[in-house]
């Protein structure tokens, strides 16, 4: 994917014919050997099994031992055939290993383990990208189905499946959003290094992220799961085999949060340049360094929930099943505790884009750049101590709702920083209406509706009416669709013509944006007002009354997926046709990426930057004296 | 690049300006959300719990709105008025950051955080509170006589169960007006969670265990019962619109009633109990 013919050549591969070159560690020979160790894996289950169910309840053709193994081996052939297997073989061999592999070849880098920290984002930005099209497309055939009070469309099974795999899909895939695309290729870069910490675990948190992706789609040929992405205990042990695969994406998925968040704190730890103190560090890498705490700490809890579910679904284990002497309780805690921090894991990285993006679009300074940080690390911290708030009705731990309804409000407090600072970068500024600005701006609109509106969830009275209704739905869509994908998509514009080194078509850009905001809070305002009137979330049967509002509501998803749509032709058009170049520095900023040549060579740098202010060298500096006008009403 | 100086004396002063703005917004704002929007955000006032509930959401939502405004007022303050000439490269002032304002910002978030708090913790332990699925021993009981009725879940409906008249199971709630009930909300299956939207409660029902909350009708009324949490394919069908509450009198009848009709199904129940493990299904344990 090399980009312009003025940009400096890559190194071509020796010429070898195309059939040569498909043989070989590639995604071809991943996807054979995946499909022979699920093979093998469905056949050792099978034999351990019987042939028949463990569990005497279930019908005799469930085999979920079978189904569980089969994905492990899946994986497993998945990953030999990328070739993770090489380089700790070659070292128990005693044979020298590649310490970098594929940096140097074409366009078949991004179809394999690749090590370079620039073919894993742009890998993670097209794959990421696809399943969020997937999961937008559940959404799209819910809110069909919502057009009518009663199940028409999709039956009651096919619809909670629907609502499963679009909720798993959006939560677990988008995790890495950001920090799969974005931080991958942009924190080694900030910080002035040539790599990451681990470049092979980079790229094995991606390929792992697209082995659950798939297996998570995988769930319609085993009948889909009931449960919606909580997956809640014990409905979840009463499930078909689709459950299975639903435990196994997500259990990967946690694999791959929590080496990818390990990998950049190493990174942001040990590896920034001379003069790049903590104090200067972009506010993006802080960003992704408060995201990565969460990760290494939330997702392992995460990944030991699933598994204690798996060993109740195969061995007859009881850790959930009351009936066996289990607590249905104790998979909501323990989901949450993960849950939880998930949900902040979503939205810090927009945080970092967003008030990354700021300066150079306001041509000031990061204003308050110590309260940004602080407000980072505050959300991080403090995310871990609100997750009961989720079972405020629930009868556990009925008497500590005061304490988490105390911290839930207490987090405001942090994430008020992110719009205190917002709002003083933008006092006196020199707005420019650049495409990713207008993201930026619809940002802050959007998260301030969805943090005011959790107001209401977390005081426990008036929770009582709104859990589990149609507003949960619009506050968590507002934090994660109006806060994360809008911020995905400033970063998209901000960053792809550095990234590809080509230019989006502007016209279509502003559409798809103007289109997106208008659509976005037509579909989800409305959806406040019918959980106060009492619409439950999950339903494909609701009171007739509600048949109006969600008819606005499914027509105005409509409009967002088209929004989405033109998003779309405008990457096939101006990416793929036009390839106009673009400018060495488009935005005029003064953050180090843009003044490395476009495409990026593959050592970043040919000598290691040493830093001596923060990016945000923006402004004329105040005459003396009048330093004291304040930058907000004061 | 040269960026022409800020000419401090020619800028209006946008603080002050912004500033009027604001409390004119607020001004307009938080009497709509107390008076037009507030009555339609709660349950309605059918019972103590509900009306709670009510009052509760109208004022978080008018302590909310002029944060809300603050932010908004600004984004179109600045969206107007700090804009990019359209042929201009000009620069903005290099300020970063100012202590006393952001000290100000942080002790008036964490006073609001704190008024917020400690509201919700006072009205959790009163009457509004009372409404929520509380586990099996709520730290506050309401002072009085309690009728107790039991809510039992299961895949995919709700029977109530009354067990100071005989432990008679009915298919649909019936409620007497003016009298404390206690709801002891259990499940047989799954996780379910019991919500009466007009009298203001939502319990969770958990197998094994018994969930209790309590409401209190002032009002004859109907009210509907769904279920608010993902148990199966027919969750969403999981709603009784023929929830009652009716006079005492007519109650003590329609449960005499009641008893008399459902006799033959109520010798056959299993004795009241408060929660009812599922037979077991495992063979471990």
């Amino acid at each position: 994917m090399s980009t312009t013919t003025e940009s400096a050549p890559t190194p071509q591969p020796t010429s070898r014919p195309l059939w040569r070159r498909l043989i070989g560690f590639n995604l071809l020979t991943a996807v054979l050997l995946g499909v022979a160790g699920y093979y093998i894996g469905w056949l050792i289950g099978h034999h351990f099994g019987g042939g028949h169910s463990y569990k005497y309840e279930s019908e005799a053709d469930e085999n979920d031992v079978a189904l569980l193994l089969g994905y492990l081996g899946g994986v497993v052939g998945f990953l030999i055939g990328l070739g993770f297997a090489n380089y700790p073989i070659s070292r128990l061999l005693g044979r020298p290993a590649s310490l970098r592999e594929k940096e140097e070849e074409g366009i078949g880098r991004y179809f394999g383990l690749c090590t370079d920290h620039k073919v894993v984002g742009i890998q993670y930005l097209v794959g990421i990208g696809v399943f969020f099209f997937v999961g937008g497309l559940n959404a799209m055939l819910i809110r069909t189905e919502l057009l009518h009070d009663t199940p028409t469309v999709v039956g009651p099974n096919q619809y909670l499946t629907l609502v499963g795999v679009h909720g798993s899909m959006m939560m677990g895939m988008m995790t890495s959003g950001i920090l799969g695309p974005f931080a991958n290729y942009f924190v080694p870069i900030m910080i002035g290094a040539r790599r990451m910490a681990f470049p092979r675990i980079e790229a094995l948190t991606f390929w792992l992220l697209m082995a659950a992706g798939f297996i998570l789609m995988s769930t319609i040929f085993f009948g889909g799961f009931p449960t919606g992405w909580t997956g809640y205990e014990p409905l979840n042990d009463q499930a078909v085999m689709g459950m299975d695969s639903y435990i196994i994406f997500f259990a990967l998925v946690g694999i791959s949060m929590c080496l990818l968040g390990l990998n950049m704190l190493v990174t942001i730890i040990t590896m920034r340049a001379p003069g790049m103190t903590w104090g200067r560090l972009p506010i993006f890498v802080w960003s992704v360094f408060a995201t990565a705490v969460l990760m290494v700490l939330a997702a392992p809890t995460l990944i030991g929930t699933l598994a204690m579910s798996a060993l109740d679904r195969t061995i007859n284990t009881s850790f959930y099943v009351p009936g066996g002497g289990g607590s249905s309780y104790l998979f909501q805690n323990l989901f949450w505790f993960f849950g939880h921090p998930e949900v902040y894991i979503l939205a810090l990285p927009g945080f970092g884009i967003v008030l990354e993006l700021l300066p150079v679009f306001t041509r000031k300074p990061l204003w308050g750049y110590r309260l940004a940080v602080s407000g980072m690390l505050g959300v991080s911290l403090m995310s871990f101590f609100v997750w009961q708030h989720h079972l405020f009705v629930s009868g556990i731990n009925a008497d500590l709702r005061p304490f988490y309804m105390l911290s839930t409000e207490i987090i405001s407090i942090p994430t008020g920083f992110i719009f205190m600072c917002f709002m003083g970068t933008l006092w006196k500024a020199r707005i420019t209406f650049a495409v990713p600005m207008l993201f930026c701006l619809a940002w802050a609109f959007n998260f301030l509706i969805g943090g005011i509106s959790g107001v209401a969830l977390s005081d426990v009275p008036t929770d009582t009416q709104l859990h589990g209704s149609f507003f949960v739905m619009a506050h968590f869509h507002y934090t994660i669709m109006g806060g994360l994908i809008f911020s995905f998509f400033a970063a998209i514009y901000y960053w792809v013509p550095k990234m590809f080194g080509l230019r989006f078509n502007e016209r279509l850009a502003k559409t798809h944006f103007w289109l997106m905001f208008l659509a976005f809070n037509s579909t989800f305002l409305p959806l406040f007002a019918l959980g106060i009137k009492g619409m439950p979330r999950r339903v494909s049967s609701y009171a007739e009354n509600l048949v109006g509002l969600n008819t606005w509501v499914s027509i105005s998803a409509f409009v967002l997926g088209f929004s989405m749509l033109i998003f779309l032709f405008n990457v096939v058009y101006s990416l793929i046709f036009v390839r106009k170049p673009a400018e060495a520095d488009p935005w005029h900023s003064k953050s180090i990426e843009w003044h490395l040549p476009t495409p990026v060579p593959v050592q970043n740098f040919d000598q290691i930057p040493v830093f001596d202010s923060d990016p945000y060298d923006y402004g004329t500096p105040l005459p003396i004296g009048a330093a004291a006008s304040s930058p907000a009403g004061a | 690049m040269s960026a022409p100086k800020q000419t401090e004396m020619s800028e209006p002063n946008h603080a002050r300006r912004f500033t009027i703005l604001w409390l004119v917004a607020c001004l307009i704002g938080v009497p709509i959300v107390i008076w037009v929007i507030g009555p339609e955000l709660g349950p309605g006032t059918g019972t103590d719990q509900a009306a709670g509930q009510s009052t509760d959401a109208t004022v978080l939502s008018a302590v909310a709105t002029p944060v809300f405004l603050l932010v908004v007022v600004y984004l179109v303050y600045a969206v107007i008025f700090f804009r990019q000439p359209s042929d201009g490269a000009l620069e903005g002032p290099a300020v970063r950051g100012d202590a006393k304002i952001q000290t100000t910002w942080i002790a008036v978030t964490s006073a609001i955080v704190l008024a917020v708090a400690i509201f919700g913790t006072v009205r959790l332990e009163g009457a509004s509170g009372a409404g929520s699925g509380s586990g099996p021993n709520p730290l506050t009981v309401p002072s009085g006589p309690r009728l107790p009725v039991q809510v039992i879940a299961q895949q995919w409906a709700f029977t109530y169960r009354y067990p100071t008249y005989g432990g008679v199971e009915t298919p649909h709630l019936v409620l007497p007006v003016n009298t404390t009930i206690e709801l002891n909300v259990t499940s047989l299956d799954v996780i379910h969670s019991f919500w009466a939207y007009q009298l203001g409660v939502k319990a969770d029902a958990n197998p094994g265990v018994n969930n209790v909350a309590f409401v209190k009708p002032t009002r004859i009324m109907g009210f509907e019962v769904r279920c608010a949490e993902l148990c199966g394919i027919w969750h969403g069908a999981m709603f009784d619109p023929h929830g009652k509450v009716v006079s005492v009198p007519a109650f003590k009848a329609w449960i005499t009633a009641a008893r008399v009709a459902y006799a033959p199904a109520t010798a056959v129940l299993p004795p009241y109990s408060k929660t009812y493990l599922p037979e077991p299904t495992r063979r471990g344990g």
